[in-house]
């Protein structure tokens, strides 16, 4: 992970609370992409489940900021952001522990070429090779530090400084599912085809929503991924392996 | 025996829909259900059933339907014209299917959305707690000719000839919204501009959102291409890379990059969503206190449509004649035929 020693707390005016829409609180950590405000994020959130505060409907993460549904019926936005400000004092929430029941992916992926084909541009904004960009990413493990835009879709980080590359300002047409992109510090292996402002580098096998199956999502937020280089062939003969979304990838437990 | 609903020939975008999935925004999956939810709780009162049951949800044009055997349902959100066998249906109102008759749902007269509630609702095992199609979730997918859908058990199988006032959402106007959490990174000009402007609804637009068109300079914020990815709830309005409003409906993904300059208010969210390409829109701010006293959840609204609920006919040997009149001369039900 990135986790700069500089990093190691959560810096005023942070953390905020406002609304979202009616019935919405956001606690945010960080503006800017940290180890310490995504593991605030993830951590606060599992606070406020564990406090089972009256009216909250349900909760999630973003990359810095916890969000908190709620019944506008049950609860007011003051109470409940008093109740929010209470249990942000409990403890310095950029070193907290992450959720528990962690998971390691090691999930196989080709880069550049027809399967990354912004690969080589995507390298030189980060001013590295090719060869020297697989090899930085290939070496990072990264974090699931929120799911979404789609179901089941992970946002992984945080890659090192030279990766901090924006996205396109206009988009890709379509890339197909599994692919691999990257845009500021961040990498996305995408669920479903669809249209991008970040840039495509690698395709994998792997299926991170199975709507077929009754719990359709692959991924918890925290887990970790490795992309292990392959070549076209291999991801190929992984697709005709492996029915069962996982594109051949390990899966170990975290301690 | 089982009752079911034959599909002869779907509409476009003809979907099973209920209020949608709660509990999966931290694995990226927005609720989904109904874009008119108020039509399903419409529905819902019209057949003197409760919210739990799902409809059908037709956009661009219903289609053809025959039930298999007798069925109560009703017709709700953007009026659309319908008959059975050869007889007009009125809108807003709850019928009688028989065994065999043919019922035809054509294109919305005003709005984007039409609703056929049925008796008993739509039998089949729920996904993740909800019967909701979420299309861009990749969950379940729209209805085609030769599809049958199985009616549950309904409890009040005579319980048919209800009318309801239609409220008025199918022609845009001013929508409602409060500030949210990015509404800071617009200036106080674009703001008061944004406010200012006159839209139109584009001609791109699904149950994921509606994009906006307006004569002007395109809206930005402050470090666009940099923000982080970022919670997105029902009702926010991105504006995208082209500076352009796109507003986000119950199919939205669950976080993204572009800026929210506010978010649409719950109440006004079925307005948003009937607006057809080419309707008139424009936003007013209001505040938090202003939207919350303004308020009303689904149960409340469940109970005051109840209480509003009004007999089609006393007659019913002339339900047919006086249906066909209401339709063609446009004289609407309520105020004609069965004010108390």
């Amino acid at each position: 992970m990135c986790g700069d020693g500089a990093e190691m707390v959560i810096l005023p005016p942070f953390p905020t609370l406002q609304n979202v829409g009616l019935s919405g609180v956001l606690v945010t950590f960080s503006n800017q992409l940290t180890e310490p405000a995504n593991r605030a994020a993830l951590a606060f959130r599992a606070c406020v489940d564990a406090a089972e505060i009256h009216g909250v409907l349900e909760t999630s993460t973003s990359l810095t900021s916890s969000f908190i549904r709620y019944d506008v019926a049950l609860i007011d936005s003051a109470t409940l952001k008093k109740h929010l400000s209470n249990l942000l004092t409990h403890q310095n929430w950029g070193v907290a522990d992450l959720p528990p029941q962690r998971r390691l992916w090691r999930i196989p992926a080709a880069f550049g070429g027809v399967n990354g084909p912004q690969l080589d541009e995507a390298a030189q904004l980060a001013g590295l090779t090719s060869a020297q960009a697989v090899a930085m990413i290939a070496a990072t493990p990264v974090r699931v530090m929120t799911i979404g835009f789609a179901p089941g879709q992970p946002y992984l980080g945080v890659l090192p400084d030279k990766w901090d590359i924006p996205r396109q300002s206009h988009l890709t047409k379509s890339v197909p599912e599994g692919a691999l992109v990257t845009a500021i510090r961040q990498l996305i292996v995408f669920t479903a085809a669809t249209p991008t402002g970040w840039r495509h580098i690698a395709q994998t096998a792997f299926r991170g929503f199975r709507p077929e199956s009754s719990m359709p999502f692959a991924f918890r937020p925290g887990d970790e991924l490795q992309f292990v280089p392959i070549d076209a062939a291999q991801l190929d003969e992984i697709r005709a392996r492996d029915t069962s979304g996982n594109g051949g990838a390990e899966i170990e437990q975290m301690a | 025996m089982s009752r079911a609903l034959r599909i002869h020939r779907a509409g476009p975008s003809l979907t099973v829909q209920d209020f949608g999935r709660i509990g999966f925004l931290e694995f990226g999956l927005s609720c989904g259900g109904a874009a008119d939810p108020l039509a399903l709780t419409e529905g819902a009162a019209l057949l003197g059933q409760g919210l739990e049951h799902a409809a059908l949800e037709m956009a661009g044009f219903g289609g053809e339907f025959e039930a298999t055997g007798e069925m109560r349902i009703a017709l709700t959100g953007a009026p659309m014209v319908a008959r059975l066998d050869d007889a007009p249906l009125l809108w807003n109102a709850s019928h009688r299917l028989q065994a065999g008759q043919r019922l035809s749902i054509g294109a919305p007269q005003a709005g984007m959305y039409g609703y056929l509630s049925i008796g008993g609702g739509i039998d089949f095992a729920p996904f993740l707690g909800s019967r909701s199609t979420h299309l861009a979730g990749g969950i379940g997918q729209t209805l085609k000719g030769g599809d049958s859908l199985t009616a549950g058990h309904d409890a009040a199988p005579d319980n048919f000839g209800n009318y309801l006032s239609p409220s008025d959402r199918f022609s845009g106007g001013n929508i409602r919204i409060l500030p949210s959490a990015q509404t800071d990174l617009f200036s106080a000009e674009e703001l008061a501009r944004f406010t200012a402007t006159t839209f139109t609804r584009g001609a791109r637009g699904n149950r994921q959102g509606v994009a906006l068109e307006f004569d002007g300079c395109p809206f930005a914020a402050a470090e666009q291409l940099f923000l982080l990815s970022e919670i997105m709830v029902v009702g926010d309005i991105q504006m995208t890379g082209e500076g352009a409003p796109f507003i986000l409906l119950p199919e939205c993904q669950t976080t993204g990059g572009y800026p929210r300059i506010g978010t649409v208010v719950p109440d006004d969210l079925p307005r948003m969503a009937q607006a057809a390409p080419g309707t008139v829109l424009k936003f007013d701010f209001v505040t938090r206190e202003v939207a919350l006293k303004a308020h009303v959840n689904h149960a409340q609204s469940y109970r005051a449509l109840m209480g509003k609920i009004a007999p089609l006919i006393r007659d019913p040997h002339d339900i047919r004649d006086l249906l066909s009149y209401q339709l063609i001369s446009g004289v609407t039900a309520g105020s004609e035929n069965h004010d108390t």
